[in-house]
C-alpha cells in the first residue's frame, strides 16, 4: 500500500518533469544556460504553489517541470499523512502526536514565506 | 554549450552519481553537489536544491523497490524524524545566511568522513544486549525482525536521547548540504542506539526522503530549486540509482566501491581547498 503510493508518486513526478523538459527544450534548446549566479526572485511565479500551478496550466515548460518537482516533494509528505492515519486508527496518541509534529514541520517548510 | 547539450551532459553525470551512490549506499547527493559546483560551475545553492530533489526521488524509489518492509521500524523512524525534520529546516535556513566558503568546508569534511566510513563497513551481525532502556520502553522503540531461519529476532533501542541528538545533526547537514545524510543516520541508529544493521538501513531510507522534503520546501520558496537544472539531475539520479540497486550483489562492485571512496576523498579535498580559498 505504502509501496504503491511511493512508486506512483515518483513515477508520476518523473513523467510530469519529463513532459515539462520536452516543452522547455523545444523552445530553449539552443540558448545558453546560466546557473553561475543566484538571483533571488528572478521568477516569482516558480516559488509559490499557486504560481507554479498557474504556469503549468498554461503549459509553460519551466512551470510544468516545477509542478512535477512539487509532486515529488509531496510524495514523502503523503507517506507521513498515511502514517498519521494509521497511528490514529491504532489509537496510539503519543505517536499520532509525534507524526503530527513531523507533518507540521513539512507543511511549514513548504508554505513558509 | 547550449541548454540541450548542458541538460544531456547533466543527465549523464547525474546518472553516474546515482549509480555509484546506490552501489556504495552513500546516495547520489554526496557526489552530485561537488560535481555540479566544481565541474559545471553551478552556484552551490542551485546545486543543493537540485540534489535535494534527487534525494527524495531515490529514497522513495528505493523504498518502492523493496516494499517488503519487514525490517524498517516506523516508530523509531517517526520519533527520530522529529529531530531530522526540524534540523533540516534549521540547516536550510543556515544555508541562506552562511557564506559559500563555509558550505564548501563543511561539505569537504563530510565527504572525507563518509569515504572513511564506507571503508569500515561491517559484515557480521554482532550480538545485541537485551537490557531494555526505560525511555525506549515508554516510546515503544523496540521491535523484531525476521531471521534467515524464519524465527523473529527482537531488539530494543538504547540511548534514545543521544540518538535523537545525532539525528538532529544529520538533519542540519541534510538541509545545509542537500544530501540525504544516510551515513550519519545509520551511525545514529546503528552505533548509538544499537539497532540491528538491517533495521537501521531500511529505517534510514524511509527517513531520508522525509528529511529532504523538509528542507526542499524552504529551498523551493526561496527560489533555489531551478526546474531546468533539477529536472535532468533528478531523472538521471533516479535512473542511475535504480540500475545501481540491481547490481548490489555483483562481484565487481567491491573494487568499484574502493574507486568511489577514493573519488569522494578527492572531491572532499577539492571542496575543502575551494572553501579555504574563498569558494571561488
Amino acid at each position: 500500500m505504502i509501496g504503491v503510493l511511493l512508486r506512483v508518486g515518483v513515477l508520476l513526478a518523473a513523467f510530469v518533469v519529463a513532459v515539462g523538459a520536452a516543452i522547455h527544450l523545444s523552445a530553449f534548446a539552443t540558448t545558453a544556460p546560466d546557473y553561475a549566479k543566484f538571483s533571488l526572485n528572478r521568477e516569482r511565479g516558480l516559488t509559490t504553489i499557486p504560481g507554479v500551478i498557474a504556469g503549468a496550466i498554461k503549459l509553460d515548460g519551466r512551470s510544468v517541470m516545477q509542478f512535477g518537482l512539487l509532486l515529488l516533494i509531496a510524495t514523502p509528505i503523503a507517506r507521513v499523512m498515511f502514517s498519521l492515519i494509521a497511528f490514529l486508527h491504532e489509537k496510539d496518541w503519543l505517536y499520532s502526536f509525534f507524526t503530527f509534529i513531523v507533518l507540521s514541520a513539512l507543511g511549514f517548510s513548504l508554505l513558509a514565506r | 554549450m547550449n541548454t540541450l547539450e548542458f541538460s544531456v551532459l547533466l543527465f549523464a553525470v547525474s546518472g553516474l552519481a546515482g549509480f555509484l551512490g546506490a552501489l556504495t549506499g552513500l546516495g547520489g547527493g554526496v557526489v552530485l553537489v561537488p560535481a555540479l559546483t566544481l565541474f559545471f560551475g553551478v552556484d552551490v545553492k542551485y546545486a543543493i536544491g537540485a540534489s535535494l530533489v534527487s534525494v527524495i526521488a531515490t529514497s522513495s524509489g528505493a523504498a518502492a523497490a523493496y516494499v517488503r518492509e519487514g525490517f524498517s521500524n516506523i516508530r523509531v523512524g517517526m520519533f527520530l524524524e522529529i529531530a531530522t525534520s526540524l534540523g533540516a529546516i534549521g540547516g536550510a535556513y543556515l544555508a541562506g545566511v552562511v557564506t559559500t566558503s563555509f558550505i564548501f568546508i563543511v561539505f569537504g569534511i563530510v565527504l572525507i568522513y563518509s569515504a572513511w566510513l564506507s571503508f569500515q563497513r561491517r559484515h557480521q551481525e554482532e550480538h545485541r544486549s537485551e537490557t531494555p532502556n526505560r525511555i525506549s520502553k515508554v516510546l515503544k522503540l523496540d521491535g523484531s525482525y525476521p531471521a534467515p531461519d524464519g524465527s523473529q529476532i527482537s531488539y530494543c533501542a538504547e540511548q534514545p536521547i543521544w540518538g535523537f541528538g545525532v539525528m538532529g545533526i544529520a538533519g542540519v547537514l541534510s538541509g545545509l548540504l542537500g544530501i540525504g545524510s544516510g551515513a550519519v543516520k545509520v551511525i545514529g541508529m546503528d552505533h548509538v542506539m544499537s539497532l540491528p544493521f538491517k533495521v537501521s538501513t531500511t529505517t534510514s531510507n524511509f527517513m531520508i526522503g522525509v528529511t529532504a522534503a523538509a528542507s526542499a520546501g524552504i529551498y523551493f520558496s526561496r527560489g533555489y530549486i531551478d526546474p531546468a537544472l533539477a529536472t535532468p539531475v533528478m531523472l538521471g539520479v533516479l535512473g542511475g540509482s535504480l540500475i545501481g540497486a540491481r547490481h548490489l550483489m555483483d562481484a565487481k562492485v567491491k573494487a568499484l566501491r574502493t574507486v568511489f571512496a577514493l573519488t569522494i576523498v578527492a572531491l572532499g579535498v577539492e571542496m575543502l581547498y575551494k572553501g579555504v580559498m574563498g569558494g571561488k
